[in-house]
């Protein structure tokens, strides 16, 4: 017998995956939530059938929403985390002694269970004494923060479902008001070479424009997810990716990574002419 | 047969029409959407195929011997009321079929001056007169209020011949009357009681709600199933008790309803009044639910105020709809309208309407909570970004109008068209109203003074959408010319 997931990339394209076995498939109070055993990218998380994360890519991901960021400012101490329910964010950010807060807050506790019970490699560090996880709505949360954090990374799920909240300009404006006068918000930008979601990213961009001072995009290259190609947001009250990189400093940290190196970080905010010309498009 | 409840005869024939595979060689002529393929694609084959005409398993709604009077009966039962009518030109038609049944030509009629726009177009219809009843206003909020007893006893003793009274329950805001008093002291000098209920279909399914009309023992009652009741939109029910003979009403619906009901509308008043039924209770907690919620948060917000029952006083404020969520933006030093228009133009969200004090967002168990979250933090941000000081905010007052003729003689007369502020003096010949809500600023046959004027202004100045007159621009009013 062949047990193969297939995911729907566009109307007429699909990834299929071939499985070894299902080792978890459960509805929760959101959406459906199932972690399967694959030949080829090993253990992966479904929601909505939506694939979240693999075992075998998910260091590009992971890697490049936390060290893009935390090397464009080495003194940030307070870190507010939205979504994550996998916890490969969380164990890429404990990798930094200079943070003394990680605040977690994921609308779906079962997505939490799941990954520590099914996938140790990314849910390794929930349990790091920094970390708080709180249970909730995140545009509720960061509604009730002021001046609070000096990073605000937004891991969430696509614009339709449940992080539909967190593609919007009331969540961009609280997330100003919950930073600091020094802070950065990273988010998880989607893709833009299917048309479906390429108006939901133009609108997002522009409304972060609207907020922030700083408003950038960058890249990184992920198999699994649609396209291979996917982008993230950069927003700043401050802090310039690249002009305030300092690239000796974040190498003498001694950060062992498989992806993102300082070199890297330069270049992925150099975006392909289509993409440019998608952002610049006013909606 | 037997219905029960639990049925939908309607729905039911529709299913059973469309089962049978009737050949249709009569009108829509869009026959089951194949002659409108543009249009079937966009609102889907199964609605299509029931976009059809009277016929005998159908029933006819001008005339209704078999579905339509059954699912009127059972309509009639759900609200606790003698008789209920299918109405497919909305609850304005509901409004003004009450009137038009209980009053004729030159008959008073008692009513609080911030009516919808449909009852005083019935004044107009049919040659009624009003009589005005100052409604209370809050003067914090700027809202008005519900009737008082004591100002409906003293308009029912200077006109003791006065057909009937029209009482708005709940009001846009959520407030509601003493009905039940006022429903007594009515028939107590064989007065009707009519009540616009457009914006209190939920009150006969829920718990912890205020009096409906038919519990209070009124005789007439226009409920949009629409607002509240979860029917498509236009569709709404009339309904009555006491002595109104439902034949009568029936031919007053008939003159001005189309003959072509349509049996989407009618089959989604069916199925929404089943659902009501068999739910509502469920329904209404989980609105009440969030709509408290939403209320709680966007009062820690600080600065906006979301009223509630606190505002209950005995009388104008006789008791409050919860489901309602009502916020006074003032003190932000922003008129509702500019923070309705924020909502929509920078936060992607259409709320009901803003006016100059307030936002009304309607919440019903449609809603989920991550759309609340959004409403709450878009607030929020309003605040931050745009809040300023409260100066200049113009305080509104109610106005109480001069009625120096009818609306049915203003209406009709002879009439020119002057600058706005040339009108101040002379008697208007149309409405002003801001849409939403509709109640009108001015109405045909009422004395046009500087306030009203500066008011107009002003409304228009904040972004409101002015509707009524004849000039779209609203920078000419018409006046009755002698």
């Amino acid at each position: 017998m062949e047990l193969w997931y297939s995911e729907h990339h566009s109307e007429y394209v699909r990834l299929s995956l071939k499985v070894k076995e299902q080792l978890y498939s459960k509805t929760s109070n959101f959406q459906h939530i199932a972690i399967l055993d694959t030949e080829e990218f090993g253990r992966a998380l479904t929601l909505d059938g939506c694939l979240m994360v693999t075992e075998k890519d998910e260091f590009i991901y992971h890697d490049m929403i936390v060290h893009v960021p935390m090397a464009s400012n080495l003194n940030i101490k307070r870190v507010l985390v939205i979504g994550a329910g996998d916890g490969g964010t969380i164990r890429e950010l404990t990798r930094y002694p200079g943070i003394e807060c990680i605040d977690m807050v994921e609308i779906d506790e079962m997505v939490v269970e799941a990954c520590r019970e099914y996938l140790q490699q990314t849910a390794c560090k929930l349990d790091d004494p920094r970390v708080h996880i709180y249970y909730e709505d995140g545009l509720k949360f960061v509604r009730r923060q002021v001046n609070e954090y000096d990073l605000i990374l937004v891991d969430s799920t696509d614009p339709f479902g449940p992080g539909e909240g967190l593609f919007t300009k009331e969540f961009y404006g609280n997330c100003y008001n919950a930073l600091t006068d020094q802070g950065i918000l990273v988010n998880q930008h989607e893709s833009t070479y299917y048309a479906s979601y390429v108006d939901a990213m133009k609108r997002a961009h522009q409304r972060i424009k609207e907020t922030f001072p700083i408003a950038l995009v960058y890249q990184a290259h992920i198999p699994t997810y649609p396209s291979g190609h996917w982008l993230f947001g950069y927003a700043s009250k401050h802090y310039d990716p690249i002009r305030d990189l300092d690239e000796a400093a974040w190498n003498a940290l001694g950060i062992k990574t498989k992806y993102y190196n300082t070199k890297l970080h330069v270049g992925c905010f150099a975006l392909p002419n289509y993409v440019k010309e998608q952002l610049n498009e006013y909606v | 047969m037997n219905y029960t409840q639990h049925n939908s005869p309607i729905h039911e024939a529709l299913l059973k029409h469309k089962k049978n595979r009737v050949v249709p060689f009569d009108v829509p002529g869009h026959k089951g959407g194949r002659g409108t393929p543009e249009l079937t694609e966009f609102l889907g084959i199964d609605c299509l195929k029931v976009d059809v005409n009277s016929m005998k398993p159908l029933d006819n709604l001008i005339h209704p011997v078999s579905v339509i009077k059954a699912a009127e009966e059972l309509a009639a039962e759900a609200f606790g009321a003698d008789a209920a009518f299918f109405m497919v030109n909305g609850t304005t038609a509901a409004v003004q079929a009450m009137i038009m049944s209980t009053c004729k030509a030159g008959d008073e009629i008692i009513m609080p001056r911030n009516v919808h726009r449909s009852s005083i177009n019935a004044l107009v219809v049919c040659g009624a007169i009003p009589v005005y009843v100052n409604p209370g206003v809050n003067h914090q909020l700027g809202i008005p209020l519900g009737m008082s007893v004591e100002d409906i006893k003293k308009a029912i003793i200077e006109h003791p011949k006065a057909k009937a009274i029209l009482v708005n329950n709940p009001t846009y805001y959520g407030i509601c009357s003493n009905l039940k008093e006022l429903v007594t002291l009515a028939h107590a000098y064989n007065i009707k009681v009519l009540v616009d209920e457009a914006h209190g279909a939920h009150f006969y399914f829920g718990e912890g709600l205020p009096m409906s009309a038919m519990a209070a023992g009124a005789d007439m009652s226009a409920v949009s199933m629409h607002k509240t009741g979860g029917s498509l939109t236009q569709s709404s029910f009339l309904i009555c008790k006491n002595d109104i003979d439902p034949g009568y009403v029936r031919q007053i619906i008939n003159l001005t309803q189309t003959t072509s009901g349509s049996y989407l509308l009618m089959s989604s008043l069916d199925l929404a009044r089943k659902n009501m039924v068999l739910n509502g209770k469920e329904i209404v907690a989980k609105t009440l639910e969030l709509a408290e919620y939403a209320r709680n948060e966007i009062n820690k917000t600080g600065g906006y105020y979301a009223f509630s029952k606190e505002l209950i006083n005995g009388d104008t404020v006789y008791d409050f709809d919860r489901t309602k969520l009502s916020v006074h933006t003032g003190e932000i030093g922003l008129a509702g309208v500019e923070v309705y228009d924020l909502l929509r133009d920078e936060y992607d969200i259409q709320i009901e309407f803003g006016d100059i004090g307030n936002i009304l967002a309607v919440i019903t168990a449609g809603d989920r909570a991550f759309e609340i979250e959004r409403l709450v933090s878009a607030l929020s941000e309003i605040k931050r970004i745009y809040s300023k000081d409260k100066v200049g905010m113009l305080n509104h007052e109610y106005i109480d109008p001069d009625v120096a003729l009818t609306p049915q003689k203003a209406f009709y007369s002879d009439k020119k068209s002057v600058l706005l502020k040339d009108g101040i003096g002379h008697i208007a010949g149309e409405f002003v109203m801001c849409y939403p809500p509709g109640i009108p600023i001015l109405a045909p046959g009422e004395r046009i003074t500087k306030d009203i004027i500066d008011y107009i202004i002003y409304a228009k100045e904040k972004g409101s959408s002015l509707t009524g007159p004849q000039d779209m621009k609203v920078e000419h009013i018409n006046i009755v010319d002698f």
